[in-house]
């Protein structure tokens, strides 16, 4: 799949964003006053830019309010409606905290709850998706619910962030390798895809046009093996590794948690890079391009 | 959940303003077109279900002609050279200015040395109009792209049973059983082709494909023959023999409906050996097998005899089958003996003959319907023989083309399959044989017309074009020694001919839808090299050049004036039974195209254009006897010209009342009724008249009631081709007329009066260890030459042309996806991308035809994929072959007809490194009308005007 | 809305036949040619004359070779546009209700208007079926030609798709495939039509006929002329006897 860069970052902040929702909703820290305007602000903001940077791939943006009528099937359109419950009900609890000095637990709760769902509806949006094998599995689910947690965990300095960047290198290893076998696993071949395969071995031998096309250009998505390889290192150390060392090794300050965050993210994008480039989408048979 | 509701949409839109019926122009197919007009644009084009060839259908070229209408790359206004030629810089002028021009240059040159004149059309459907207009003017030197592209074909069909696959004939689509179609892809008659495959595959119809390549029909094809090139004469005379030893042909047929009964000198050393015999009126003379005597070989009641020895004054004359048994009996045509030449096993070769066989006589077929034969007898039925062939260029673009075409033709005679039920069946004006059609005419006077037609049928020596000292009268030598029976001319000569001076110099190339820069030439570069070449005083060696076209093709950068023609919906013409008709098997038709919307640019249709020059230059033809202009347009001489009294190019609504067809006055009204009828008109075969039309009284009697003849001319199918023996007696040395000394062997080897196979001449030049491939180009489907090119649609079809090589090549050279290798021939070598196909003859590389452009042309931007990754194959074949030391340059061509022998092509290839962009490369040549726009988005909404 | 209707009686589709398909590109032009006229924005050609042009096209022909295990390879021509599936995943996943399958004949629309051409449906379509037009911003797909098939301005017989309507060797054919005794449905049982991708679980309306196997006709091996001709005589002088009997039998 393309590996469009307004999804990545939607993806990737908007996830973020809604884990550092989530922790600051679960009162993890338990914050007041200016110091949660700050987080809270911040939170808020990453959450937003991911979002709105998901409608910039969109060719008719200004017709985005109807994303949210199709609840009932689309988890597009979940997305979209949880991600704006989740942020009123976390406006409203991030309000009470502010200027009240309010912590409304049940509402802290429920927030929280939008949060993940909202993270999950994301998920879902490519793991529904039974052309894309790679994607269409529950692992992918976890792993950005792990990444939007352990993101959060990293913004608010919980006790839990070592634990949780260790957990995510192993899903995302797990989730790599599980990966790489779903195609096959799914049965699409060529030869199912033409159904010609009970006369022989089948290749393309020309393409419908010789120039390129939509599908071409957002369906197939080739890279070489040695790169991916080389990538999926890279992404696991800037994503888990790093943090994980950092965090051990140095008192959790602001600074260092700063740095760690812009390491983390820096390496969920380039596993949510890798995510898109690596995801081989079944019309690509047609082509004869895997 | 709430329930399902869904958007009310409008299901019954208006489709338009108003539909216009012509004739679409993307191809040679000439189909019927429903033109839908939005707020007087063309919108939408599709097929004409009324029409006789399409009946609806429409191919992918056709369905794209709105962005033909509309492409940039449309010439705008007439253009009068100014930088040097090949640079393309033009200015434009008026077309008063350009017409006067063309008169200065052309109005000596009638009047002192017509000759000097060389006028070729290139994909012209209009030849019997330009002709007209040559002859009128006096010059030998017209011809259209035939040479280049089928004469074989035509010329093997018509001087063996007077007419030809090409669009002149048709399988019996409805009653074969078994088609088998040679070397086809895409050509001439596109779409009744698919048609008649649909309807075949319909009926579960067995299709036979032979083809090194199995693309398009081949693929389709239930049984696939991935022929070597060349070989095919040889696959079929193996048939022949193995039909001949199973004694499966018609004796019946031959007997009655084709020279087979005929008598052969047999008189070595005599100048009459090997003619048949004929009586004092020339009358073709048979044995009566139930009288045991001579008798004319129409004579009523008379049943010739195959198997007659006739002894008289001590000559020996023995049938034209005895001969014909004798020689491809021969163990020299067994399939073992063949089988590895051809590259297809023996068994396959023996086991299609015995189908064909099966087919044709086991399951014979009847229709019940009378019909009385030319010698007086009636048959109560109409017996078929259901197998049918179909060839074109495959077979007919090598050197050893004509004949074989002939040696299909006679396995197609053989087996009973011509005009049959269930076999293949001419189209009107065909049948027609060789004593039907003219000679070619090549007398020139000074500031008069020619002593007749350029084209035609040569029956011997006597009816060659030369000079009195035996020199070629042609500048292309059509009608020469050097391939006496040149049909179409020779194009492909012209522009060679006229940069040596030989036969003679000339003044003014004049030419018309022809690409003789890019892809209608072969050695593309040494082309243009001769069309910029200069003499020592700094004039150029072909001092002027006129050219037409509608776009801006890679020729125009190469003349000196332009033309600019309109595009095929701004245009009359018509499709004419003088010309290349429309017909069906079961119906006479004629069309034509008129200016179903008007030019938005200063152009004008070129036969327009020829009927003002013609009356400017005084043309008897174009003129009036008070010196004024006799047509005002092509519109007007598509009504008013007459060939004989009665007879004009259009046959329908023809008469005051406009209610005759072939035959009658003027209608003035005539167009208007065409487009009223939707374009066309038809007029249907009698049901007894369907098959057998050759010997068939009714048909020949409704043929002439159309005009399509004066008098009844049955015949017999020319098993026998006499003339091509007379050719063979002057090179024996009999006769005035004789053809130099190094043509001698050559004649006597290649022109044989029965069907021979020899290797293509450029074998005999390129050995199989240096150069072991053949290269081939196919056309696609999509795309008719360059013309598709410049079309926004079609050129994303195919808008690259990798040479696609076999398994066997592709891991020999260990090629892999997007490689590019070096292919050289005897005469150059291209730099190209090469792909994997595996449904290929392992020693053939191929190509789609005409995508590689030149920088420049056709109005796309310098790094278009075709001018970046295109490529042509042009650049490796040479209108020569490679000098043999004798002195002589002999010609890459069909000895008979002169054909241009591009299907002979050896090559050598290698692996490369992939350079920055295809080679050779030219540098770009100036646009004259600019580059097209970023995007197209053509939508036009009714009577609301194009939306963007 | 991008709920899919209860399952239509009539389920209008295209029935392909690729032993006939001669890879020729008319349906796909002939596609081009009407859907940039008709049903929605216009299908725009981008870089049309450039390096690179790039167009929306709904029906795309493929053309495949197949190596069986003995004998020549063949050449399979595979038009592809969208098969109108009984589960359209693409409908489902719409986020805005733009994507829809018609309850009333099961045809799959787009109702561009509002369409956000955020993509996902083309995403969700195993197929390559739905193509966004790079001009609109909006996802462009086959409509079975709907503003022709009950088109009243056009003659009944004319009442099909452009791409059937157009089809040279009559390749394509169009019906209700619900019905069982309809013509598109005894030609799919009678040449065993088949599903592309079955294991996509999206139940495809449009089926293809599969070729006809190819490279059949095969003798014995044997020398001379065999296999059912016999030799009439193995001399010249033999075949004169045989030729003047078979006259004499005439």
């Amino acid at each position: 799949m393309h590996p469009a860069s307004s999804v990545i970052v939607f993806t990737v902040l908007s996830g973020f964003g809604f884990g550092c929702l989530f922790w600051l909703a679960i009162g993890l820290p338990d914050l007041m006053g200016l110091d949660a305007f700050v987080y809270y602000a911040i939170a808020f903001a990453v959450s937003v830019v991911g979002l709105v940077s998901s409608t910039f791939h969109l060719g008719n943006p200004q017709r985005a309010l109807r994303a949210f009528t199709q609840w009932q099937t689309s988890w597009l359109s979940r997305e979209a409606c949880l991600s704006v419950i989740a942020l009123v009900v976390m406006g409203l609890h991030a309000i009470l905290v502010i200027f009240f000095g309010t912590n409304l637990q049940w509402l802290g709760i429920l927030g929280a709850f939008f949060c993940l769902a909202t993270v999950l509806a994301t998920a879902m949006i490519y793991v529904q998706l039974k052309t894309v094998p790679r994607w269409n599995h529950m692992g992918n689910l976890v792993m950005f619910l792990l990444l939007s947690l352990t993101g959060g965990a990293i913004f608010t300095g919980s006790d839990w962030v070592v634990h949780l960047l260790i957990a995510t290198a192993l899903l995302q290893v797990g989730v790599w390798v599980y990966g790489d076998g779903r195609f096959a696993a799914s049965g699409s071949t060529i030869e199912s895809a033409t159904q010609l395969g009970s006369l022989g071995q089948v290749r393309l031998f020309e393409a419908p046009h010789s120039g390129s096309n939509y599908l071409l250009k957002e369906m197939v998505h080739i890279i070489g093996r040695k790169h991916a390889v080389k990538l999926r290192f890279i992404a696991l150390l800037l994503m888990s590794v790093v943090p994980a060392l950092l965090a051990m090794m140095m008192p959790l300050s602001v600074v260092v948690l700063v740095v760690i965050a812009g390491i983390h993210i820096a390496g969920v994008m380039a596993s949510r890079w890798l995510f898109f480039a690596e995801a081989e989408h079944v019309v690509g048979l047609y082509y004869d391009k895997r | 959940m709430a329930p399902y509701s869904q958007p009310q949409i409008d299901t019954s839109p208006v489709v338009s303003d108003e539909i216009r019926k012509t004739t679409c122009y993307m191809c040679a197919c000439r189909c019927g077109i429903n033109v839908h007009m939005k707020d007087g644009k063309v919108a939408y084009i599709e097929g004409n279900r009324d029409h006789p060839v399409n009946q609806g259908v429409l191919c992918a070229k056709g369905s794209a002609g709105i962005m033909q209408v509309n492409a940039p790359s449309r010439l705008k206004a007439p253009l009068k050279r100014v930088g040097p030629r090949g640079s393309g810089q033009f200015e434009e002028i008026s077309w008063e200015e350009a017409l006067s021009l063309a008169t200065d240059w052309l109005e000596p040159v009638h009047k002192s040395a017509p000759e000097k004149l060389a006028f070729f059309t290139g994909r012209d459907q209009s030849q019997s109009f330009t002709s007209l207009w040559a002859q009128s003017f006096g010059t030998p030197n017209y011809a259209a792209h035939g040479g280049f592209c089928s004469v074989n074909m035509a010329a093997g069909g018509i001087y063996t049973m007077g007419g030809a696959f090409w669009e002149f004939g048709q399988p019996d689509w409805e009653n074969t059983k078994l088609f088998m179609l040679f070397g086809v892809a895409e050509d001439h008659d596109s779409n009744p082709i698919k048609m008649g495959l649909g309807r075949l595959k319909e009926r579960g119809a067995r299709v036979i494909g032979v083809n090194p390549i199995r693309s398009g029909y081949n693929a389709v094809a239930d049984d696939w023959v991935g022929i070597t090139p060349g070989t095919d004469g040889l696959f079929i005379l193996s048939m022949i023999h193995c039909l001949l030893k199973a004694g499966k042909v018609d004796l019946d047929y031959l007997a009655r409906f084709t020279n087979a009964s005929a008598l052969v000198i047999d008189a070595p050393g005599a100048d009459t050996h090997g003619l048949l015999l004929r009586n004092a009126d020339n009358k073709l003379q048979v044995l009566d097998r139930k009288t045991g005597k001579l008798a004319d070989f129409d004579q009523k009641g008379v049943h010739p005899d195959l198997a007659a020895q006739h002894k008289l004054d001590g000559t020996t004359y023995r049938t034209v089958f005895q001969h014909l048994a004798d020689q491809y009996l021969d163990d020299a045509y067994a399939p073992e003996a063949v089988a590895e030449q051809c590259g297809i096993s023996a068994d396959q070769i023996r086991t299609i003959a015995s189908e064909l066989a099966r087919v044709a006589f086991d399951e014979a077929i009847e229709i019940q319907q009378s019909w009385t034969d030319f010698r007086g007898e009636t048959h109560e039925v109409m017996v078929g023989r259901p197998v049918s062939f179909h060839a074109m260029r495959g077979i007919s673009a090598h050197s050893n083309g004509f004949q074989t075409c002939r040696s299909l033709h006679l396995l197609q005679i053989l087996l009973g399959s011509v005009e049959v039920p269930g076999g293949f069946r001419f189209k009107p004006p065909y049948p027609k044989p060789v004593s039907a059609h003219p000679k070619p005419h090549c007398k020139v006077t000074p500031g008069a017309p020619l002593d007749g037609p350029h084209l035609g049928y040569v029956s011997g020596p006597d009816d060659l074009c030369l000079t009195e000292e035996g020199q070629p009268a042609r500048i292309d030598k059509a009608y020469s020694w050097d391939n006496p029976m040149s049909a179409h001319g020779l194009m492909h000569m012209v522009i060679s001919n006229a940069h040596a001076g030989d036969p003679y110099d000339i003044d003014v190339l004049f030419m018309y839808m022809a690409n003789m820069s890019w892809n209608s030439s072969m050695n593309t570069r040494g082309v243009m090299d001769m069309l910029t070449d200069k003499n020592d005083d700094g004039s150029y060696v072909i001092p002027k050049i006129i050219y037409s076209d509608a776009y801006s093709s890679e020729m125009v950068a190469y003349a000196d004036l332009i033309l600019p023609d309109t595009t095929y919906l701004e245009r009359h013409d018509c499709i004419s039974l003088l010309d290349r008709p429309i017909c069906e098997a079961d119906a006479a038709a004629d069309a034509i195209r008129w200016p179903v919307i008007e030019p938005d640019r200063d152009v004008r249709g070129f036969q327009s254009v020829l009927c003002d020059l013609g009356a400017r230059l005084g043309l008897q033809a174009f003129t009036n006897e008070d010196g004024s202009a006799k047509y005002a347009d092509y519109g007007d001489y598509i009504t008013n010209h007459q060939r004989r009294p009665g007879v004009g190019p259009l046959a329908g609504f023809r008469g005051t009342e406009g209610d005759s067809f072939g035959r009658g006055d003027v209608n003035p009204d005539q167009l208007d009724r065409y487009i009223e009828n939707g374009g066309f008109a038809i007029q249907h075969v009698p049901d007894e008249g369907a098959y057998y039309k050759p010997w068939n009284k009714a048909y020949q009697n409704w043929a002439v009631e159309i005009g399509l003849y004066d008098a009844p001319q049955p015949y017999v199918f020319d098993v026998y081709c006499e003339p091509l023996r007379k050719f063979q007696i002057a090179a024996e040395g009999f006769g005035e007329r004789q053809p130099p000394d190094h043509l001698r062997d050559r004649i006597k080897e290649t022109l044989t009066p029965l069907p021979v196979w020899y290797a293509p001449f450029e074998d005999a030049a390129a050995d199989a260890e240096t150069y072991p491939l053949h290269a081939l180009t196919q056309r696609p489907m999509a795309m008719y030459h360059s013309w598709g090119t410049q079309n926004a649609w079609l050129r994303q079809i195919h808008g690259v042309n990798p040479l696609y090589v076999s398994e066997a090549v592709w891991n020999e050279h260990g090629f892999s996806d997007g490689d590019w290798a070096e292919v050289t021939s005897l005469h150059g070598s291209i730099t190209v991308p090469v792909a994997l196909m595996r449904g290929l003859n392992d020693r053939t590389v191929w190509t789609w035809n005409a995508i590689g452009k030149r920088k420049g042309a056709w109005a796309l931007d310098e790094d278009a994929p075709e001018a970046t990754k295109g490529f042509l194959l042009n650049h490796l074949i040479h209108e020569l072959l490679p000098a043999k030391g004798d002195g002589l340059r002999w010609a890459n061509s069909d000895p008979v007809t002169g054909q241009a022998a591009w299907f002979d092509l050896r090559v050598r290839i290698a692996k490369s490194e992939a350079p920055s962009e295809s080679q050779p490369s030219f540098d770009a040549i100036a646009s004259p009308v600019g580059k097209g726009p970023e995007m197209v988005r053509q939508q036009v909404r009714a009577n609301k005007g194009a939306r963007s | 809305m991008t709920q899919l209707p209860p399952p239509s009686e009539v389920k209008l589709g295209l029935v392909i036949d690729l032993d006939t398909c001669v890879g020729c590109h008319a349906c796909v032009v002939s596609c081009k040619g009407w859907n940039t006229e008709n049903y929605g924005v216009p299908l725009s050609d981008m870089d049309a004359y450039g390096s690179n042009p790039v167009g929306t096209f709904l029906n795309r022909i493929h053309s495949f070779d197949v190596q069986p295990e003995t004998g020549p390879a063949q050449t399979v021509h595979f038009p592809k546009s969208c098969l109108h599936c009984e589960d359209a995943p693409c409908v489902t996943v719409c986020p805005t209700g733009a994507s829809y399958k018609r309850a009333e004949d099961g045809i799959v629309l787009v109702n561009e208007d509002h369409c956000i051409g955020c993509g996902l449906c083309a995403w969700a379509c195993p197929y390559g079926a739905r193509e966004m037009d790079a001009a609109a911003g909006v996802m462009k797909k086959c409509t079975l030609c709907v503003d022709r098939i009950y088109n009243e301005n056009l003659e009944e017989v004319d009442r099909v798709p452009a791409c059937v309507r157009t089809c040279p060797s009559g390749a394509r054919h169009f019906g209700d495939l619900g019905d069982p005794n309809s013509e598109v449905s005894l030609l799919v049982a009678a040449r065993d039509g088949v599903d592309l991708m079955p294991e996509q679980g999206t139940k495809p309306v449009n089926k293809y006929l599969p070729p006809r196997k190819k490279d059949q006709l095969v003798q014995p091996a044997g020398t001379g002329c065999g296999g059912h001709m016999e030799e009439v005589a193995a001399e010249p002088k033999g075949f004169l006897a045989w030729l003047d009997k078979s006259l004499e039998a005439l």
